[in-house]
């Protein structure tokens, strides 16, 4: 007893000592109150003024001058000589490469229009490759998926998508590999290259859509090369990651051994990042599919296309139709390159079932059979388009037009219910708080929140952001999307806080979400706007409610790694002084999972703000709606222009403020702190 | 002793930001490795060490962990680059070598056994063993016959087709052994090869060692923290402490008369009556010893002096190179393997 007794003024002396960090923390709440404070006054009696609005159809200046450089590349093209030596045959080049795949797997571009090998000869030498880069299950998934297709009515459609995705796959993994390489082996190169990678991967996939379409015309040309920009950034990073990675002992082993830098790279990075590349050639290969639909705005043929002509005319069954075959092309696309990563891993060979030679006999016996299928789709027609009476499309269409009928009108109460009340709850009275505010009070607000997140550097770059976003004259607009955005990012934060902790602290409910997720995660954006248009009918709340189902499954799985990731003595040190799993939770779990909570806010709100964006085909405002109506109005083309680089902005601005609030402001005081000492 | 094979001269190796500006400033590179870190941030891991390992010598580096021995052994073939100093390698200064030479030289020359081993997880024990003879480019025939025979003197064989992961640690170590055996250098480093082995495994390793220095007799640089390790392979033993050589010689010498107390204390748990030889307990011939006393070598083990010494009723003679030097008895090599205990 006496010694507990002793031993406690030290211990008092030391919390006066920690009292100083707790008061820099507070500062920081007290700016952020402060400027809430002030927003919310400065509403009460400004509300309504200097408010920035521009109506739909209205044009500034800018948004006009930006027309005109758009006649100007249209009159221009034939003659300048930019266009005549660097992007007319970089497009030449591309568009060259996917007719070929697109003849071969869609439609020859003469005669009956049938592709080169028929239908029945891709299913057989797609399934047949899938069986050699991957195994017979994966082939016979392919061989099921494209017969699939085909009775949907949309075996063209799918070979389409099929052979653009084949073609972006196939010049980003010619640029991104070796690039990733080099940003492996040198680490200048790395550095140039990282900042580069960050901010492609922020930009919501749509805004590049409108300049390259403008440089490249509308087409598969644009469509390919957007693709190849949106999806090289994980097969960079992944090869360049894999190349550095290499254990330190064995890279050493192999440097004592005299070897130069080439047999390095070709004995030991390269064999040894295998299973890492053709990971990275995975994730290139989703976001090539999710692209390839996207790009269905600028004309890209397909699925994507079916699926926006579809949601514009508000034609559920057949948007559920052509969706499900995204869905499936995504499936097969995903189980196929990971089948073929783990064959990839070193040392697969040594568990496989059947030995080389036996696997080498069967591949070229199965490809001789491919070769007579292909053989036979040539000459038969049966064999060359699919079959027009083996159709279920129609079916489809019209089963899922009239479950959705008997959706809106049978669960009307609930469904509108639902809708109008958060629409009017929530989404309304916050939209209205951020659009009705006037400019420079909420410029004021935000710059105030920033300098309080992040200092003075944070609060330079979120005054440039806005300052571009009223240069670019869509203040009110970019309000309605952030509104949208941050609305819906707070619903996903509570899912992910909800299921992360779940999943982290129970590894039977991670193995029975994880597979979902994952699947979730490899879907095209695209896809989710369309039950949900089913359910509620085309308004803005349907695309907040994709938005959130798009973007919860990255925060849920980040939330969930960050708890699990908590090392178990510390949680054994917490439940065995007593603790309840509620205080587990909110004491140990959630703080130490601060930066993960963090990340995951941050990329929610990147997902979240791409798929409110492409919510603008279900009726969602804001900055969407302008880069749509730019795509399909010439005379608007300025301003959706604008929006797009409106998005950026916004994107950036949420994506800095995010991360600020990740760093960790008690550590920081701390090591600040500590030379004084 | 013929010319040696490694000789380094005033050697180096500074980490840190303009740590090459130490070794020539006569002020700085007189600070010990505290107050240098504390002055400029930077920290030398080799510190003008000077020695020399002669042909077919088993030369073992020995200190604890931080003392730079690892460091040392990765500067004789530049897999870390020596601030300043020289390396002569049959008279040829590594330092002076280019990217080519240098390159030949960890082919042909010197080729290193890792702690964790290094082996390629994607390639074959025989693979493995191949690789340095595929980096030079010798024949797949040429080198596959090279590497079954060098795979069946590491006691592998039958394990050609398996993969390192399926191995062993020791097995795996073999594996590492074989690999630097395979291009038949001159010389063989060792940077702590059996520390991530098991005592039982570790034993049959250094066994394995012996046995192929006796066959083979390679030059050995052998890495250790480990003195009973240092002592029962080492020709010489080096013991470092700071980046600084503390002592150099054979393991009698060490054990005999330790340079300070840092050694001293190193060496206080070895059972003296192992290491020490004859010479070091031998005293005056006394009056009474008769001239047909046993005689015994000074380079004698003491142990193995016993059964002699228990056998003779009167002291036992030592010679030294054909001369009497002194006798020993019962008492001396009592007394001897009484102070070990006591230090212990």
């Amino acid at each position: 007893m006496s010694t507990l007794v002793r031993d406690r003024a030290p211990v008092q002396t030391g919390l006066v000592s920690v009292r100083a960090p707790r008061k820099r923390l507070s500062r920081r709440t007290l700016i952020l109150g402060g400027a809430g404070v002030v927003w919310l006054i400065g509403f009460l009696f400004l509300h309504g003024t200097a408010t920035l609005t521009l109506p739909a159809s209205e044009l500034t200046d800018l948004h006009r001058s930006l027309n005109q450089f758009n006649a100007w590349v249209a009159s221009n093209r034939a003659d300048n000589p930019v266009f005549q030596y660097v992007f007319t045959p970089l497009r030449a080049a591309v568009d060259a490469v996917a007719n070929l795949f697109i003849g071969i797997f869609a439609a020859s571009s003469t005669g009956l229009r049938l592709p080169e090998i028929g239908w029945l000869g891709t299913v057989a030498l797609l399934s047949w490759i899938a069986f050699a880069v991957g195994n017979a299950r994966v082939a016979l998934l392919t061989a099921a998926a494209f017969v699939f297709f085909g009775l949907q009515g949309l075996f063209v459609e799918a070979a389409y998508t099929f052979a653009l995705v084949i073609t972006a796959v196939l010049f980003t993994l010619l640029i991104g590999i070796p690039l990733g390489v080099l940003a492996g082996v040198y680490g200048r190169v790395a550095k140039v290259i990282t900042p580069v990678l960050d901010f492609m991967q922020t930009l919501p996939t749509f805004v590049y859509l409108a300049p390259l379409a403008l440089i490249f015309l509308i087409g598969p040309a644009s469509a390919v090369i957007a693709t190849v920009i949106y999806a090289a950034p994980p097969v960079i990073r992944l090869t360049a990651h894999g190349i550095r990675c290499i254990p330190e002992n064995t890279r050493e082993a192999s440097d004592s051994l005299g070897t130069t830098g080439w047999q390095r790279l070709l004995t030991l990075q390269l064999p040894l990042a295998r299973r890492t590349i053709v990971m990275g050639i995975n994730q290139t290969t989703m976001a090539a599919l999710s692209m390839v639909t996207i790009a269905a705005l600028i004309a890209a043929p397909g699925l994507g296309q079916v699926v926006i002509r579809a949601l514009q005319s508000l034609d559920v069954g057949t948007a559920v139709n052509a969706g499900l075959s995204i869905v499936l092309l995504a499936i097969v696309l995903d189980r196929v390159t990971t089948a073929a990563s783990r064959r990839a891993e070193p040392g697969a060979n040594r568990k496989r079932r059947i030995s080389r030679r036996t696997r080498y006999i069967l591949l070229a016996a199965t490809l001789l059979v491919v070769l007579a299928m292909v053989q036979l789709s040539r000459t038969m027609l049966w064999a060359a388009a699919f079959p027009k009476d083996l159709n279920i499309g129609p079916a489809i269409v019209s089963g899922v037009s009239s479950a959705s009928e008997w959706l809106q009108t049978n669960l009307f109460l609930f469904t509108v219910s639902f809708r109008e009340a958060v629409t009017n709850g929530i989404l309304n009275p916050f939209q209205s708080l951020l659009t009705e505010t006037p400019f420079y009070l909420l410029v004021a607000v935000i710059v105030l929140a920033a300098f309080a997140l992040g200092g003075w550097k944070l609060a330079a770059v979120t005054a440039t952001c806005l300052a571009v976003i009223i240069y670019l004259g869509l203040w009110s607009d970019s309000m309605v999307t952030l509104a949208g955005t941050l609305v819906a990012t707070a619903v996903v934060m509570v899912l992910g806080v909800i299921f992360g902790v779940a999943m982290g602290r129970s590894s039977k409910v991670d193995q029975l979400m994880r597979p979902m997720l994952d699947a979730g995660q490899t879907m095209p954006a695209f896809v989710y706007l369309v039950p949900f248009l089913g359910l509620f009918g085309a308004t803005r709340f349907t695309a907040i409610i994709a938005g959130i189902i798009y973007a919860a499954p990255v925060a849920i799985k980040i939330t969930a790694d960050g708890i699990a990731a908590i090392s178990p003595t510390v949680m054994e040190a917490a439940v065995s002084s007593g603790s309840t799993p509620w205080q587990v939770i909110t004491k140990v779990q959630l703080p130490m999972a601060r930066q993960s909570l963090a990340l995951a806010a941050n990329q929610g709100l990147i997902y979240v703000l791409a798929m409110v964006v492409v919510g603008a085909l279900v009726g969602a405002g804001g900055l969407g709606y302008d880069v749509v109506a730019g795509f399909v109005q010439s005379s608007l083309f300025g301003k959706g222009l604008a929006a797009g680089l409106a998005i950026v902005f916004l994107g950036i601005l949420l994506d800095r403020m995010t991360q600020a609030a990740a760093a960790n402001p008690v550590r920081k005081v701390l090591s600040a702190k500590s030379p004084a000492h | 002793m013929s010319s040696p094979d490694i000789s380094v001269r005033n050697l180096w190796k500074v980490f840190g930001p303009g740590g090459e500006k130490i070794p020539k400033d006569p002020e700085l590179s007189a600070l010990s490795s505290a107050e240098l870190l504390e002055r400029t941030g930077c920290n030398a891991a080799v510190r003008d060490m000077n020695f020399d390992v002669a042909k077919g010598e088993v030369f073992v580096v020995m200190g604890l962990s931080g003392s730079g021995k690892s460091t040392l052994i990765r500067c004789l073939t530049r897999l870390i680059e020596p601030t300043s100093g020289s390396v002569l390698v049959d008279g040829k200064d590594v330092m002076q070598a280019g990217t080519g030479e240098l390159r030949e030289l960890r082919r042909r020359k010197m080729s290193m056994v890792f702690q964790h081993f290094g082996l390629l997880p994607h390639r074959t024990v025989l693979d493995n063993v191949s690789y340095g003879l595929q980096i030079r480019g010798a024949a797949k025939n040429e080198r596959y016959a090279r590497s079954h025979e060098i795979i069946e003197l590491v006691g592998l064989k039958g394990y050609e087709q398996h993969f390192p992961d399926q191995l062993s640690g020791g097995m795996q170590q073999r594996v590492g052994l074989g690999r630097a055996l395979a291009g038949d250098p001159d010389t063989i480093l060792f940077d702590e090869p059996f520390s991530a082995l098991d005592p039982l495994i570790r034993r049959d390793m250094q066994a394995e060692v012996i046995r192929l220095h006796k066959e083979m007799g390679k030059t050995m640089v052998f890495v250790t923290h480990d003195l009973s390790e240092a002592l029962k392979l080492g020709d010489r033993i080096l013991i470092m402490r700071n980046g600084e050589t503390v002592q150099c010689g054979t393991g009698d010498d060490l054990v005999g008369s330790p340079a300070d107390k840092y050694i001293a204390d190193f060496v206080s748990e070895v059972p003296r009556a192992d290491v020490l030889t004859l010479k070091w307990i031998t005293d005056p011939v006394a009056f009474g010893t008769p001239a047909d006393a046993p005689v015994l070598s000074a380079g004698t083990i003491i142990r193995d002096a016993i059964p002699t010494v228990m056998n003779s009723l009167c002291p036992v003679l030592v010679e030294d190179s054909g001369k009497i030097t002194g006798q020993i008895d019962r008492d001396s090599i009592l007394s001897v393997i009484r102070s070990t205990e006591v230090a212990a």
